[in-house]
């Protein structure tokens, strides 16, 4: 037994090692890290991060990221509960391939529709707001929505529904009083993966944005390229993108093995 | 069993509407812009089938279309297994194994260019923490801008570390769905421990692992800027993936007609392979 929890501790460690590296440069200055390799940094500093919350292009990058994103896990769980619903449930003209439909869209390479996606919403003068992000992301999560919440409702026994029915309630009342409540957990990992993966993708989020809405991470490719090097800057910076992360997974912890699962275990 | 309602269309309205916005719109300029040429001003002349034609025959496309299979192949026979050895060999219980899962989560939660930045500050010769590792402590040349063997091995690595929790979480999500009385019952009959996960995980593995190879496969076939990011498709054209060379048709060269055939070609392998696999996968529950 003892040996077999090597494994974990091993890959763990693996895991935190780059992570701990971009910390640790994060609190370094760029004489530092240019001079040469040291483990811990030697001159410890804040002043990347005093930058970063100094310069309104970057702390608006990082509420910019925040709210399209924020925007988006609304959108996409609200409208993937009804439908998830109706896939759960019922059987209708068409559900299967209406499925399969949604999920390909899963599929697509974001960079096929980078080009694309800036001509439709320059068209529809959405062009660099936060709700082109957020509805652009879309097109993944609420697949993936749908997808996680049809797995978790797929485990609630049908006799809850007719049971309420039976004793008079209507369908909007059962819906938010006795199954919303029944499948919180459902809502709540649905809401991380969408949280998730538009926290993650760039390509699209950069696309459509210029200055308005400009994601934090759009904010950091600018820096490598033009600003010289500044890589304890970039590391600030990055270190900063991983803690809304690191505070949503907190909240679905106990949820998160079944979560990934997407409810069918 | 499910109840027959057509009103159930009512419910799934606004997702078709949405997400029909966000596919059916850019797919049809896609395919719009796949049969054209165009010089610019916004003239178009039709040019049928010989965008597909070309692309399907040129030795790029074929270069990036088999560097792109070989690294999905890599990562899917490299996370797979590991995935299910860890998982396998976490313990089931106990204070730690929340924290465990929090931590092999965080990566997959880090922007996938902050993940690719991340990585080539990690690899950098001199200031990296590998990077200095390789070079300076164990006197092995690492560089993955000049060598485009490390450069594979690199953004190999890099999705092991991103992705691999993926696999961990699902299968382990797997393992503790399994009643404690089906071990008992291996331990009577003195299974040893290949015929305790032949016989009993792997099968209760299987719907958890069909959907980690699913979407490994997808996002690793997708997979564009963590690799571009930390490679820039290099050094030369050795880790140019499919991604990342269709970027540069379509944003760098502005061929704007190749590109758009490309993108269609691409799609649809992509989702041939992700139709092969599920049917593969999912064939013995149908009987």
């Amino acid at each position: 037994m003892r040996k077999r929890s090597l494994i974990p501790i091993l890959y763990v460690a693996f895991l935190m090692l780059p992570i701990y590296w971009l910390v640790s440069m994060s609190f370094k200055t760029t004489n530092e890290i240019l001079s040469g390799f040291s483990l811990f940094p030697q001159t410890f500093t804040l002043e990347n991060y005093a930058v970063i919350f100094t310069t309104p292009t970057w702390y608006w990058g990082y509420l910019n990221s925040i709210f399209y994103v924020s925007l988006n896990t609304v959108i996409s769980v609200s409208v993937a509960l009804p439908a998830a619903y109706a896939f759960s449930r019922y059987r209708f003209l068409g559900d299967k391939q209406l499925f399969f439909w949604l999920l390909t869209n899963r599929m697509a390479p974001a960079a096929v529709f980078a080009l694309p996606f800036f001509q439709l919403y320059s068209s529809v003068g959405l062009f660099d707001t936060h709700i082109a992000v957020a509805l652009a992301h879309c097109l993944f999560n609420i697949p993936l929505a749908v997808w996680i919440l049809e797995g978790f409702m797929g485990g609630v026994p049908k006799e809850l529904d007719e049971t309420a029915y039976v004793d008079g309630y209507s369908f909007p009342r059962f819906f938010v009083t006795i199954f919303l409540p029944t499948i919180k957990a459902g809502v709540g990992v649905a809401a991380f993966f969408c949280f998730m993966f538009s926290w993650v993708e760039l390509l699209l989020a950069k696309t459509l944005t210029a200055v308005e809405a400009k994601p934090i991470a759009a904010e950091m490719t600018k820096t490598a390229s033009s600003a010289g090097y500044e890589l304890g800057l970039l590391a600030a910076a990055g270190t900063l993108t991983i803690i809304p992360g690191a505070i949503v997974i907190y909240f679905v912890r106990n949820y998160i093995a079944k979560g990934f699962a997407l409810g069918r275990v | 069993m499910k109840t027959e309602n057509a009103k159930a269309w009512f419910f799934v309205l606004p997702v078709l509407l949405l997400v029909a916005f966000n596919a059916l719109v850019p797919i049809m300029t896609v395919v719009n812009y796949s049969v054209q040429e165009t010089f610019g001003n916004n003239v178009f002349f039709w040019q049928g089938l010989d965008w597909f034609e070309q692309i399907l025959r040129s030795d790029r496309f074929h270069a990036a279309l088999g560097r792109q299979f070989l690294f999905t192949f890599l990562i899917l026979i490299i996370e797979v297994p590991l995935g299910i050895i860890i998982a396998l060999s976490m313990p089931k219980k106990g204070i730690w194994v929340p924290v465990c899962l929090v931590l092999m989560a965080l990566p997959m939660l880090i922007p996938w260019n902050v993940v690719g930045a991340m990585w080539n500050i990690f690899t950098l010769p001199k200031i990296g923490l590998l990077g200095y590792l390789m070079n300076d402590v164990l006197g092995i040349a690492y560089d993955m801008t000049q060598n485009p063997l490390a450069a594979w091995i690199t953004i190999i690595v890099m999705d092991v570390w991103h992705w691999t929790s993926l696999v961990v979480l699902l299968a382990y999500a797997g393992l503790v769905s399994i009643p404690d009385a089906y071990y008992q019952a291996a331990k009577i009959d003195g299974a040893s421990p290949w015929k305790v996960f032949r016989y009993i995980q792997l099968p209760k593995l299987k719907t958890v692992l069909t959907i980690a190879i699913l979407l490994r496969f997808m996002d690793s076939f997708n997979i564009y800027t963590e690799v571009f990011v930390l490679t820039g498709g290099g050094p030369g054209n050795s880790t140019t993936l499919l991604s990342i060379d269709l970027v540069k048709i379509a944003l760098g060269q502005f061929d704007l007609g190749p590109a758009a055939a490309m993108s269609l070609i691409y799609f649809a392998i992509t989702l041939l392979v992700s139709w092969l696999f599920y049917t593969l996968m999912t064939k013995d529950d149908a009987k």
